[in-house]
């Protein structure tokens, strides 16, 4: 029996997140491969359909990454996204997803080892939840391998 | 505008589950400004809806529109060229776009998205509250723009009532009692003299009570 490997989307903001990310790469830590990093200019492009679609197209984890509170490069995009991320929580929770397999975190531009614990965590949370619940369906309907 | 707000979803799945192919209609008005109906609900909806069935191993067809309006005979008929690819319709309209696609499209079952509340307009972002009742007979010119027959839990007119405290209503300390800011708001126009003449019992034949109402415009009508 194959180990589960999570599929974890994580939106990261260019200004912190994303820098964060690449402080971790330069410092050579180490996080997870499953952590899938999607550039965003500020968490607060990020939109609660955005969130759905990750889900829907077979994520088992997602997470937004953004600058620490009031440091936002945009001024509050990241409060925004928050809120956003907060109300998405309570939907998955709705339809059977899971509000847990969604999180916010916050972080500065220089947190590499903040970034490579957050995306090592959050692998290890969706690995212990298990794969998204709507991920038997997409195999027996397209009988294609999840990647 | 008219305020509403998405049904549960549970009570949203239980309505369409006997369905494979629906399509979800939003609206560009009332709905979209209360955030609650609009192209972007659609969008949530239909994801939602899709996640929830592929958990139970079906997927479903979902088709999204978004009409200007669905209280006007012209946008509804936008929907026909669907129709035919549809088991059922789900309307994130108010009642009023609910009703109109149920009247144009008779065989096919209109089931409504959201539970519509009231006419009210935005207190501030993310916000709204009841300020009209449809009443029929507008007095806001008498009170100073305030209206007591939306905002009054008696719907006095000629309040307060006793319940009046500190500027609440009794019913609950987050309501404000109308009538401490119809006052407030004669005194700021130094109209209070006004307050002091006192309305007659208003003719409710007017409103809602008089039956279901209609307006017929003779110069409009072909």
């Amino acid at each position: 029996m194959e180990q589960f490997e999570p599929v974890v989307v994580a939106f990261c903001c260019h200004y912190c997140a994303y820098t964060a990310a690449d402080m971790a790469g330069s410092k050579r830590l180490p996080y997870p491969a499953n952590v899938n990093i999607v550039r965003v200019p500020c968490s607060g492009k990020v939109d609660a359909i955005h969130l759905m679609k990750a889900f829907e197209k077979g994520a088992d984890g997602v997470y937004v990454a953004g600058c620490l509170e009031g440091d936002c490069h945009f001024k509050n995009g990241n409060t925004q996204v928050a809120r956003r991320v907060a109300y998405i929580k309570k939907l998955l929770d709705e339809i059977g997803i899971g509000g847990e397999r969604l999180e916010m975190f916050y972080m500065s531009a220089g947190m590499g080892e903040r970034f490579a614990r957050v995306a090592t965590e959050m692998t290890e949370k969706i690995r212990s939840l298990g794969p998204n619940p709507t991920k038997s369906a997409l195999n027996k309907n397209r009988g294609e391998a999840v990647a | 505008m008219i305020t509403a707000e998405r049904k549960p979803l549970e009570e949203i799945i239980a309505s369409v589950k006997p369905f494979q192919r629906i399509l979800l209609v939003g609206c560009n008005e009332c709905v979209t400004v209360c955030a609650a109906g609009g192209r972007k609900e659609v969008g949530l909806l239909a994801s939602a809806l899709q996640m929830h069935f592929m958990t139970e191993g079906k997927t479903i067809n979902i088709k999204e529109i978004t009409l200007e309006r669905q209280c006007d005979p012209e946008y509804v008929e936008e929907l026909s060229v669907h129709m035919d690819q549809a088991d059922a319709v789900l309307s994130m309209a108010c009642g009023c776009g609910v009703q109109e696609i149920a009247r144009r499209y008779k065989e096919k079952p209109v089931l409504p998205a959201v539970n519509t509340k009231f006419m009210g307009a935005s207190e501030r972002q993310g916000v709204w509250a009841e300020r009209c009742q449809g009443c029929g007979d507008c007095l806001l010119g008498l009170t100073g723009g305030i209206c007591p027959i939306a905002r009054c839990s008696k719907r006095l007119l000629n309040g307060p009532c006793g319940g009046s405290t500190t500027g609440k209503c009794e019913i609950s300390p987050e309501v404000d009692c109308v009538w401490q800011l119809i006052w407030d708001r004669l005194k700021a126009l130094g109209m209070e003299d006004r307050y002091e003449d006192i309305m007659p019992a208003k003719n409710w034949q007017t409103g809602r009570g008089g039956g279901p109402r209609k307006i017929i415009r003779e110069d409009l009508v072909e």
